[in-house]
C-alpha cells in the first residue's frame, strides 16, 4: 500500500485526540438539533393535536345546507293552500370571488344565466363565502338534466333538492297567504330573523310572514369533502349529516272552496276586497283583495316584466284592499252611530227625528243632502236604517252630540285595527277621543262645529276603515255586541264585548238590518230560505270622472239574521252605489249556506 | 486491500430503512382522491433507489486514492456543467422556473446542482488535506472559499437559494473538521449573523460587542479585524437604514429575488397546511395512505419538499419519532468513521458528507413544521428524485468505502 506524502503530513494533523473532541462536539450539534426536531413534533402533534385535528376537519370539511320543506297550509277541512314541492337548486363551492366569474363564465353556456343572476350570485358569495354560493335557487328540471351532463365540467357544482312553494289556488289567496323569497340583507339586520343565513327562504308577506317561525322548519346540513382547491370530491359520511326538519301542517281557519268562489266573483274586471268572518270566533273564511296577483310568480325571484306590469296597473294589485285600503265606510257605519245612541238612551228603535227627511237638512248655514232627494220623510229608526236615510242619521247625530259620537266610535274600535294575524293591517282613519282636543289640533280651536257630528254620523267626514275592520264591528252586530278579532289561523278566538243592548233595542237593530235585504237598500239581493242582514254603503271617493264623483260601494251583513255563522263585508272600488256591493255579499253568503239567491242577479246596474 | 466485510454495514442498513420508507411514502403521497397524477411515481422511485444501489456498490469499489485522483476532474466538470447549465438546462418538476435540469436530446439527466454536492465535498477535502495546517487567519479561508464559492455562485444563479446554503453548511462544516478554531470561523459568519439581527437593535448590540471581544481575545491580523468590523456595522446598520427607505414592492423584489421559491402570499399557506396535517397526525397518525390532508392535495409538493408531513399526517409522532432516530443513528455512524479514518482525505469527506445530509434533513424537517425557512430543499432518501437519491447513495457508497480505512482509535465515541 502506497501513502501520498500529503496522507502522511496529514496524520499528524488529525490528531485523534483533536478528532474525538471535534466529533464530539459534533455529536452534540446533531443531537441538539434532533432533540429539537423531535420535541417540535411532540408539540405540534401531541400538546396541540386537538387543536390540528379539528382545522384538518374544518380544512376539508364544507357545509351544504338542506332546505327544510316549509309547513304545508291549509284550509279548515284540509284543502291545500299552500304546498312544497320538489324544485331544484344549483350552487357552488368556489375560493374565491374570481373563480366564481368564471365558473358562471362557463356555465353560462350551458344553462340560460342572465347578467342579473350572475351578478346576485357574486354577491351572495361576499355575504357569506363559506356558504356554497347559489347560483339558481329555483331551477327546471331542464336545467338541472342538462348540467348533469356536463357535470364533469364543473367541479364544485352541488345540485340538490331546494322545495319550491306553490300555490295551487293561484292568485285566489294572494291576499292573504304571501310569498317565499330570499331573506334579505336589510331583514338579517332585524332581530327577527336572528339566527337565519344568507340565502335561506323566507315567506314574505302574508301568513308566510306572520307564522314564519311555525312555518320554517329546521335547515339540516350535510358535509362534503372538498379539496384544496374547494373542488368537491364526495360526500361525507351520512352519519354526519343533519336532516332537515320539515314545519308541520299549518290550519288556517281559511275556508278555501268560499275563497275561491270569492276570488271567481270578483274575477279580473272588479277592483275591490271582500271579507268573510265566522261572527263567534272571528275566524276568517275568506279574505280577498281584488285585482290579485299570482303569488306563485313570485317564488325565486319576480320577474322583472311581471312586477312592473303589476306595479303599473291602475288598479294597484299589490295593494291590499282588505287590511290596507281605507275608505270611508259611509252609510255601514249608521249602525255605530245607531247604537251609541241606543246605549245612550237617547232614541229607541221606534222612534222618530223632529224633522221629516225632504231630501236634505239645513244645519245653520249649510245644507246636507239625503242621498235620496225626493226624501223619506218621517222615518222610524228601524225605517230609517232600512232606507238608509241621511237625514234622520243628520239628527241623531246632533242628538248624541261630537263628543259623544267619537267617544262611542272609539269604543266601537273605529280607530283601532282590527288585529288581524297578518303583517302590515292599516290603522282606520278616526278622530280621537275626547273629540274636542282632536278637533282643535287638527282645524284649529274655530276651525270646527257641531256640523262635523253630522258627517261623521253617516260614516263620512274623518273616518276611513279597512273592510276587515269594518267586518269585526259586524261581528259584534251579529252577537249582540261581542266583536271577534279576526283570525286567519286556527286557535283560541279572541272575543271581547263592545257594546251591551237590552234585547229590545238589539233585536230592532238586527229586524232592521234584516229589512234592508228584505225591502230596503238590498232588496235585490234577497235569498229564499234564509234571512240575511246587512247594511249598504256608498261612499263618497274624493274621486271625480266626468263632473261626477264616484263611489265606493259597501255593504256588510251577515246571515242568517237570527243566527248568524257568517259575516261578510264587501267593497268594491268606484263601484257606485251600495247595493251592487250587496249582491256579490249576498252570493257569497249563499254560497256558505248553501242557498241560492232568490232573484237572480242582473249583470250591471238598477 | 481491505476485505468488504469490514464495511460498516449498519450505515447501509440504516440507509436502506429509510429509503424502503421514503419510496412507501412516495407511494403513499400518490394515493389522492384528487387526480394528482403522482399514483405511479413510486415505480420510479424504487428504480431511482436500484441506480442509487448501483451507482453506491460501484463508488465503494474506487479507493481512496483513486477518489483522491479523480476529484479535481469530478470537480472540474461539475463546474463546467453548472457553468453551461443556464444555457443548455431547462426547468423541470417542482423547479420550472429555473434552468436547473440537465438534458440529452429529449431525455433528462438530472440536476447537476445535486451531484455537485459531493464535488464540492470532495474537492474541498483534497483542498483542505493538501495542507500541513488548519487555515489560521481568515486570509487562509481564500482557496476553500473559491472552490465552495464558484459553484456556489453557479447555483445561486439558476436560482436555487437552498442548494446555496447547504454548500455554506458545508464549508463550515468542513473548516472545523480540518482544525480551524471556532473563534475564526464565527468571526467569518459574523456579517450574516449580523445581517439577521440587524432589526433588533438591542440583540444586534450584543452580537456586535462579543464580536469586538472576540477580536480583543483572538487578536487577528489588524487588516482582518477592521474589515470583520466593517461588515458588521455593514450588515447591520446601513442595511437595515437601506432596506427601511425601499418601497415594500421593491423589498418583495428583492426577497423573491433572494429566494425565488418563495411565493409570499403560497408559502405560509404551505406551512399551515403542513403543520395541520403533521399536527393532526397525532400520537400515531392516521395511518398508512390514509391521511385526510394528503388525500385531498392540501399539500403541496407533497412527494418531494413535503414529504415528511405525510409521515407525520398518517404515522404520527410515533413515526416522525423513529424516522428521525433513524436519521440521528446513521449520522452518528458517518461521524464514527470521519473520526476513525487515518486519512486526512478520507475523514473529511465523510464529514463534508454527513454535514451536507444533516443540513438537508434539518432544513426540510424543519420547514415542514414552520422553524425554518421554506427554501424548498429535498429531503435525503425520501423526496422523490432520481438525481437526489442517486446523490444520496453515492455519498452512502464513499461513505463505506472510506468506513474501510478506519482503524478504531476513535472507539470511545460509542455510537
Amino acid at each position: 500500500m502506497v501513502a501520498a506524502t500529503g496522507i502522511e503530513a496529514a496524520r499528524v494533523r488529525l490528531h485523534p485526540n483533536d478528532v474525538q473532541r471535534r466529533s464530539r462536539g459534533a455529536a452534540a450539534v446533531l443531537f441538539l438539533a434532533f432533540v429539537f426536531l423531535v420535541g417540535t413534533f411532540f408539540h405540534a402533534q401531541v400538546v396541540q393535536h386537538g387543536d390540528y385535528a379539528l382545522r384538518s376537519r374544518d380544512n376539508r370539511m364544507r357545509e351544504i345546507p338542506i332546505p327544510a320543506p316549509r309547513g304545508m297550509i291549509v284550509d279548515r277541512h284540509g284543502a291545500i293552500i299552500a304546498e312544497s314541492v320538489p324544485g331544484y337548486s344549483i350552487s357552488v363551492i368556489v375560493p374565491s370571488a374570481d373563480s366564481l366569474r368564471t365558473v358562471l363564465g362557463r356555465i353560462g353556456s350551458v344553462i340560460p344565466l342572465s347578467e342579473g343572476q350572475a351578478e346576485e350570485a357574486v354577491r351572495r358569495f361576499r355575504r357569506n363565502a363559506n356558504r356554497p354560493t347559489v347560483i339558481l335557487g329555483n331551477a327546471t328540471f331542464d336545467i338541472v338534466s342538462r348540467l348533469e351532463e356536463h357535470r364533469v365540467e364543473f367541479p364544485g357544482i352541488i345540485i340538490q333538492d331546494a322545495p319550491k312553494r306553490f300555490y295551487p289556488a293561484g292568485s285566489a289567496v294572494s291576499a292573504f297567504v304571501g310569498y317565499t323569497g330570499e331573506v334579505s340583507e336589510q331583514e338579517l339586520t332585524t332581530p327577527a330573523f336572528a339566527g337565519y343565513k344568507p340565502g335561506q327562504q323566507v315567506g314574505k308577506g302574508g301568513i308566510e310572514r306572520e307564522y314564519e317561525s311555525r312555518l320554517k322548519g329546521a335547515e339540516g346540513v350535510r358535509f362534503v369533502e372538498v379539496d384544496a382547491r374547494g373542488r368537491v370530491v364526495r360526500d361525507a359520511d351520512s352519519s354526519t349529516t343533519v336532516l332537515p326538519q320539515p314545519a308541520p301542517r299549518f290550519a288556517t281557519n281559511i275556508d278555501l272552496d268560499l275563497q275561491q268562489y270569492v276570488a271567481d266573483i270578483f274575477g279580473d274586471s272588479l277592483a275591490g276586497a271582500a271579507v268573510a268572518l265566522d261572527p263567534a270566533t272571528g275566524a276568517v273564511l275568506a279574505l280577498h283583495s281584488a285585482p290579485g296577483f299570482d303569488p306563485n310568480r313570485f317564488i325565486g325571484g319576480i320577474p322583472a316584466g311581471y312586477f312592473r306590469q303589476l306595479l303599473d296597473d291602475p288598479r294597484r294589485p299589490l295593494y291590499n284592499k282588505a287590511t290596507q285600503g281605507r275608505f270611508a265606510p259611509g252609510s255601514t257605519w249608521k249602525l255605530a252611530t245607531a247604537i251609541t245612541a241606543l246605549e245612550l238612551g237617547l232614541v229607541k228603535v221606534t222612534d222618530r227625528m223632529p224633522t221629516p227627511c225632504t231630501g236634505g237638512y239645513q244645519y245653520g248655514n249649510r245644507y246636507f243632502k239625503c242621498h235620496l232627494a225626493k226624501g223619506h220623510g218621517f222615518l222610524t229608526l228601524a225605517q230609517a236604517i232600512e232606507q238608509s236615510c241621511d237625514v234622520y242619521f243628520y239628527q241623531l247625530a246632533l242628538k248624541v252630540g261630537l263628543q259623544r259620537l267619537v267617544a262611542g266610535g272609539v269604543r266601537l274600535g273605529a280607530g283601532a285595527r282590527s288585529g288581524i294575524d297578518l303583517p302590515a293591517e292599516s290603522r282606520p282613519e278616526y278622530p280621537s277621543d275626547p273629540a274636542a282636543d282632536y278637533f282643535t289640533k287638527r282645524y284649529g280651536p274655530r276651525g270646527w262645529t257641531q256640523a262635523n257630528a253630522l258627517n261623521l254620523g253617516i260614516g263620512q267626514g274623518e273616518n276611513a276603515q279597512t273592510v276587515v275592520n269594518v267586518a269585526r264591528f259586524y261581528t259584534a252586530l251579529a252577537n249582540g255586541g261581542v266583536a271577534a278579532r279576526p283570525q286567519i289561523a286556527s286557535g283560541a278566538p279572541s272575543i271581547e264585548r263592545i257594546f251591551a243592548l237590552d234585547s229590545t233595542a238589539y233585536e230592532g237593530l238586527r229586524d232592521a238590518l234584516a229589512g234592508v235585504v228584505e225591502r230596503g237598500t238590498a232588496a235585490s239581493s234577497r235569498i229564499s230560505g234564509v234571512a240575511l242582514a246587512g247594511k249598504t254603503g256608498t261612499a263618497q271617493s274624493g274621486v271625480f270622472r266626468g263632473g261626477q264623483e264616484l263611489n265606493h260601494a259597501w255593504f256588510a251583513g251577515f246571515a242568517p239574521a237570527d243566527a248568524p255563522r257568517i259575516v261578510v263585508v264587501v267593497l268594491i272600488e268606484y263601484g257606485g252605489h251600495g247595493t251592487r256591493a250587496a249582491r256579490i255579499a249576498s252570493k257569497i253568503m249563499g254560497h256558505y249556506l248553501k242557498m241560492t239567491p232568490a232573484q237572480h242577479i242582473q249583470t250591471e246596474g238598477e | 486491500m481491505r476485505r468488504l466485510a469490514d464495511a460498516d454495514y449498519p450505515l447501509v442498513a440504516l440507509a436502506l430503512v429509510l429509503s424502503v420508507m421514503g419510496v412507501a411514502m412516495v407511494y403513499s403521497a400518490g394515493q389522492t382522491d384528487v387526480s394528482t397524477g403522482l399514483s405511479g411515481l413510486w415505480r420510479m422511485q424504487a428504480l431511482h433507489l436500484a441506480l442509487g444501489l448501483g451507482a453506491a456498490w460501484l463508488v465503494s469499489r474506487m479507493s481512496i486514492r483513486t477518489l483522491d485522483y479523480v476529484t479535481p476532474a469530478f470537480y472540474g466538470i461539475v463546474v463546467a456543467v453548472l457553468v453551461l447549465l443556464p444555457f443548455i438546462g431547462r426547468g423541470a418538476g417542482t423547479a420550472k422556473s429555473s434552468r436547473s435540469w440537465l438534458y440529452l436530446g429529449d431525455v433528462s439527466i438530472g440536476q447537476p446542482a445535486e451531484i455537485a454536492k459531493v464535488a464540492v465535498v470532495m474537492m474541498l477535502a483534497k483542498v483542505l488535506a493538501s495542507r500541513s495546517d488548519a487555515p489560521r487567519t481568515l486570509a487562509d479561508f481564500w482557496r476553500p472559499a473559491l472552490v465552495v464559492g464558484v459553484p456556489w455562485m453557479l447555483v445561486m444563479l439558476q436560482p436555487d437559494l437552498g442548494t446555496g446554503l447547504v454548500f455554506i453548511g458545508i464549508l463550515f462544516a468542513m473548516l472545523y473538521w480540518a482544525g480551524t478554531r471556532w473563534q475564526l470561523l464565527v468571526m467569518a459568519a459574523s456579517p450574516v449573523v449580523s445581517l439577521a439581527l440587524a432589526f433588533n437593535t438591542p440583540l444586534w448590540g450584543a452580537w456586535f460587542v462579543f464580536i469586538i471581544a472576540l477580536i480583543y481575545k483572538t487578536r487577528p491580523y489588524m487588516l482582518e479585524s477592521v474589515a470583520v468590523v466593517g461588515a458588521n456595522l455593514a450588515f447591520g446598520v446601513v442595511a437595515p437604514f437601506v432596506w427601511g427607505h425601499l418601497q415594500p414592492h421593491q423589498q418583495q423584489r428583492l426577497l423573491v429575488f433572494l429566494d425565488p421559491s418563495s411565493d409570499p402570499l403560497r408559502s405560509g399557506y404551505h406551512v399551515l397546511q403542513s403543520q395541520v396535517a403533521i399536527g393532526s397526525g397525532g400520537w400515531f397518525g392516521k395511518g398508512f395512505t390514509q391521511g385526510t390532508q394528503k388525500r385531498l392535495a392540501f399539500l403541496p409538493e407533497q412527494h418531494t419538499d413535503f414529504i415528511f408531513p405525510v409521515v407525520g399526517e398518517e404515522l404520527g409522532f410515533v413515526g416522525v419519532a423513529i424516522v428521525l432516530a433513524l436519521y440521528a443513528w446513521f449520522m452518528m455512524r458517518c461521524i464514527r468513521i470521519a473520526a476513525r479514518s487515518q486519512n486526512t482525505f478520507a475523514s473529511l469527506v465523510a464529514f463534508g458528507l454527513v454535514a451536507m445530509l444533516f443540513a438537508h434533513v434539518v432544513e426540510n424537517v424543519g420547514m415542514t413544521v414552520g422553524v425554518m425557512p421554506i427554501t424548498g430543499i429535498p429531503l435525503p432518501f425520501f423526496s422523490y428524485g432520481g438525481s437526489f437519491m442517486l446523490t444520496c447513495w453515492i455519498a452512502v457508497g464513499l461513505l463505506v468505502r472510506l468506513s474501510l480505512e478506519g482503524r478504531g482509535q476513535a472507539d470511545t465515541l460509542v455510537i
